[in-house]
């Protein structure tokens, strides 16, 4: 039997005030009896361990960063979301809850969605009232953008630079908390496991990335806000640091993981140079409203350009393919991310991408200097134009910048009620690391929004739930669950060292990228998904005999830490690629060729696939068990999408 | 796979790189050879070519900060050739790529140098110092919740902007690595600045900056001499402004002060 979801009944715009109402609450006097683990510390772990310790819990929060404010949600750019209708374009609540189940591809829960849509609002005026310096009008209020999959202007932002800005605002509300003595904060600090008390989520274990140590944590409550997957491609958008270790683990101790195939691949990112490549840049999905995407029309001409024979400027109008102009007419260059990137892909396939890995197509602004003159475009785009001059050396107002897709978000995760508690009593999930509300595909400036409703909104209500009916008695590591669990990370840590094999860390890692990229990428197949679970078997097992490390567990070791998250990349690939093969159909960033309509497009399989597929650890080496969620639509009428 | 383009020669290349064990041990500049670096290669991407190699010859990889490899978060810190975060003016380590260096050059790698930063190990140092300036002030005391909206305070564009600006430090700490006195001025400054401008920052004003400076003083940084070589390498522009801005809040605060200690 599937677990409860616990959506509250009632009408969709009534849900969350009526829970809110329903859960128990924990009398103020009581709340410093309770202590909760905050691991992560972007927007959803900084948030949430904010604003518990302001409640009166004690909180203990931890990251693997040298300090809280280097949490990937930094590096995110556009915006954040928000259905305040300040521009009066008819934006509501209810819009914003719908833009966002239909760009999911209609994979997500209503009742989450709508409450994330209900308390966007209040994350802008919680940021403001921190002094997060949003963009505003000569008037002095606030302004907005638009953003894609959207018809309003509802994109709160801070130059290109929102994440940023936003994760300050939460770092100096748990820094206020650490002075106070409510939250302790352990940087450079690793969580490699969670200790599950008689069925309930009691503490971690951790270990110091300085000293090596590795130590026992106890709680009533664990919350995870580790951030998404990404990084099991290898190449991603994601921050090196950024992995599936917390989530996996906690998987491995018995919550379910939701979706995990459901991995979003941003088209326009600055295509990859050598194999030295460590990650991939971002370019803001606006440069597609100026810029015109073409490759050479023939193989030929690619291939004389790849080899250096002849420049860009030689290729004569008519040998351009303006790909997307010519097979999407009514969008051209702006059609939705999981298209444009399908296409650029099938362009580099044909043998006709550029640059001189051939893994790339151009963005092309000639047409709009010609139009509007070198300096209106430096005007709107500068700041983007000078961050690709700087990585490739190559000047994009005089030649067309090179373009690929990468991954760049991941909206399964670990399966969550609608409390954000997993599987397991007592540990919840939050932001990235969750599943909940994007399902099959994520709008742009939506990220930051359920980061911040998840940590600010609502967590400190759901979880008082929980805690009012624990026992407010000290918690402490003596329960041998605890000795047991650090006992297994040590054996795995010493394992890991003891392999003395000839490969590095890195070498497998790479090699699980590729295969992730080529069969569970962009376009899947059930015969290379099927390949590529042989194939990471074969890895997993090869890492395990043949991994090279040096030096000691017992001090900073860099290498060790990378080997230790790329082990649980190597399972948790092989569980991405049990989810895309079981789902029969294309939805959102899931694609599998075999189910697309004649004209090449996306076809979802509503009577069979509309569900959340929640899967269950049940072993090493053994098939996890896939249980279902049934995503039941009352509001919202399915349709199929279409961009012609 | 070759890189963007074809005809950029690959390097070879002499790193002087500062190892130590960890932070009690004595350290010492290493030398090191690397082969076919490619000009396209990030300046992290080639010390992740280093340590491979290193790795596989069974000697231990050269520890660095580093993660988002985008120049906004602020892990990495190199001093290049004597240069915090190397040659090119307005960028971090990350963003620096190969292509600003010849063929046959020597590159000397040394960890940000000042005491309130200590080696973690290698080029690896503590900068947790930062974090505990901040908590002794660089926030604006409100809880969750219960905040009005917010559009209800206008505030004037310039204004927004100049709090923006002051804003974007990303606490790398290369104004310390950069100062003869390790002075932490400029980056104290620009949170003291954005939240001073700010009409939400104006209520706990005095009490911020007398508690950072208080807090930037215990820790260790040494004093401000308006020398500017902090804002001169800082990879985001953070403004020498900000130290003035600084000075006169620092200024009126005492003056007006209840704190009497």
């Amino acid at each position: 039997m599937f677990p409860d979801s616990k959506i509250p009944e009632g009408p969709l715009a009534e849900k969350w005030d009526k829970h809110k109402f329903n859960v128990k609450l924990v009398n103020p006097a009581n709340k410093r009896k309770y202590d909760v683990i905050v691991v992560g510390t972007g927007l959803a772990g900084a948030s949430a361990a904010a604003s518990l310790a302001e409640l009166g819990y004690n909180v203990k929060a931890f990251t693997y960063h040298d300090s809280p404010r280097r949490a990937h949600s930094i590096a995110a750019q556009g915006g954040i979301n928000a259905a305040k209708n300040y521009q009066n374009d008819g934006d509501s609540v209810y819009r914003l809850f719908y833009d966002t189940i239909k760009g999911g591809d209609y994979r997500a829960r209503e009742a989450n969605v709508y409450r994330l849509a209900q308390v966007s609002v209040n994350i802008i005026d919680q940021c403001v009232a921190q002094g997060v310096p949003f963009a505003r009008e000569y008037g002095g209020l606030l302004a907005n953008r638009s953003f894609g999959g959207a018809q309003v202007s509802r994109t709160f932002y801070a130059r290109g630079q929102t994440g940023q800005q936003l994760l300050l605002g939460a770092y100096s509300a748990l820094s206020r908390q650490v002075a106070y003595g409510k939250v302790k904060l352990y940087t450079r600090t690793e969580m490699l496991d969670v200790v599950i008390v008689d069925g309930q989520a009691r503490g971690i274990i951790t270990r110091n990335l300085i000293t090596g140590e590795i130590e026992q944590h106890a709680a009533h409550a664990v919350v995870l806000a580790t951030g998404g997957y990404g990084n099991v491609f290898y190449l991603s958008t994601n921050a090196k640091y950024s992995n599936a270790t917390a989530a996996w683990r906690a998987h491995k101790k018995g919550a379910y993981f939701a979706n995990p195939c459901f991995t979003q691949i941003h088209p326009t990112c600055i295509p990859v140079s050598g194999d030295y490549q460590s990650k991939l840049t971002l370019m803001s999905e606006s440069l597609r409203n100026d810029g015109r995407v073409w490759v050479p029309a023939s193989k030929e001409t690619a291939e004389r350009l790849r080899k250096g024979e002849i420049r860009v400027g030689d290729i004569r109008e008519e040998d351009r393919d303006y790909f997307l102009e010519r097979k999407y007419p009514a969008f051209g260059n702006l059609v939705p991310r999981d298209v444009a990137s399908r296409n650029a892909k099938m362009m580099c396939d044909e043998g006709r991408g550029v640059g001189s890995s051939g893994l790339a197509v151009y963005l092309d602004f000639a047409d709009a200097i010609k139009r509007n003159g070198a300096d209106w475009v430096s005007q709107k785009y500068g700041n983007l134009f000078d961050m690709y001059a700087k990585i490739t050396g190559e000047n994009p107002y005089e030649q067309p910048m090179r373009i690929y897709p990468a991954v760049h978000y991941t909206m399964g995760g670990l399966w969550v009620d609608y409390n954000l508690q997993t599987t397991v009593p007592g540990l919840y999930a939050t932001g990235e690391c969750n599943f909940s509300d994007h399902g099959a595909n994520r709008l742009g400036a939506s990220a930051l929004m359920q980061g911040l409703a998840d940590g600010y909104f609502v967590i400190p209500y759901t979880i008082g739930d929980y805690l009012a009916q624990t026992p407010p008695k000290p918690v402490t590591t003596e329960h041998p669950a605890f000795k047991e669990a650090e006992a297994e990370v040590r054996a795995r840590v010493q394992k890991l060292m003891s392999i003395n094999g000839t490969r590095t860390p890195d070498d497998f890692h790479k090699a699980l990228g590729h295969l992730m990229w080529e069969y569970c990428g962009m376009a899947r197949t059930a015969e290379g998904l099927q390949y590529a679970k042989a194939e990471i078997q074969k890895l997993r097992r090869e890492f395990w005999s043949d991994l090279k490390l040096v030096g000691t567990e017992a001090e900073m070791n860099q290498a060790l830490e990378k080997a230790g998250r790329v082990a649980d990349f190597l399972e948790l690939g092989e569980l991405m690629v049990d989810d895309a093969y079981h789902r029969n159909e294309s939805c959102g960033g899931h694609f599998r060729e075999e189910y697309q309509t004649p004209e090449g497009e996306a076809l979802r399989d509503d009577e069979n696939f509309t569900y959340v597929a929640a899967w269950e650890y049940t072993g090493d080496n053994r098939a996890s068990a896939l249980h279902k969620e049934d995503l039941r639509f009352e509001n919202v009428k399915l349709t199929q999408r279409s961009y012609k | 796979m070759a890189g963007s383009n074809p005809n950029a020669k690959p390097m070879n290349l002499t790193l002087k790189v500062w190892r130590q064990k960890n932070r009690n041990a004595q350290g010492g500049i290493v030398d090191y050879q690397v082969k076919d670096i490619s000009p396209d290669m990030s300046f992290l991407e080639m010390l992740d070519v280093l340590n491979e190699d290193l790795l596989r010859q069974g000697e231990e990889p050269v520890a660095f900060d580093h993660d988002c490899r985008e120049g906004i978060c602020g892990s990495c810190n190199l001093f290049i050739n004597g240069r915090a975060h190397g040659p090119e003016p307005g960028t971090t380590t990350c963003q620096l790529h190969m292509r600003k260096f010849n063929d046959g050059d020597t590159i000397t790698i040394e960890p940000w140098r000042a005491n309130a930063f200590p080696v973690n190990k290698d080029l690896s140092v503590d900068r947790s110092a930062f974090d505990r300036i901040i908590q002794a002030g660089g926030y604006i005391s409100v809880n969750t919740g219960g905040t009005p909206d917010a559009n209800e305070i206008p505030i004037p564009k310039d204004i927004a902007d100049r709090a923006f600006e002051a804003a974007t430090c990303i606490a790398c700490g290369a104004c310390v690595a950069s100062c003869k006195n390790a002075s932490a001025m400029l980056f104290v400054s620009a949170k003291v600045s954005q939240l001073a401008l700010l009409p939400q920052g104006h209520v706990e004003r005095k009490s911020r900056v007398e508690n950072m400076v208080a807090q930037m003083d215990k820790e260790g940084f040494g004093a401000c001499t308006n020398i500017g070589s902090c804002a001169a390498e800082c990879p985001v522009g953070i403004s020498l402004e900000n130290i003035a801005i600084l000075n006169r809040e620092f200024l009126s605060a005492k003056a007006t002060s209840n704190n009497l200690a």
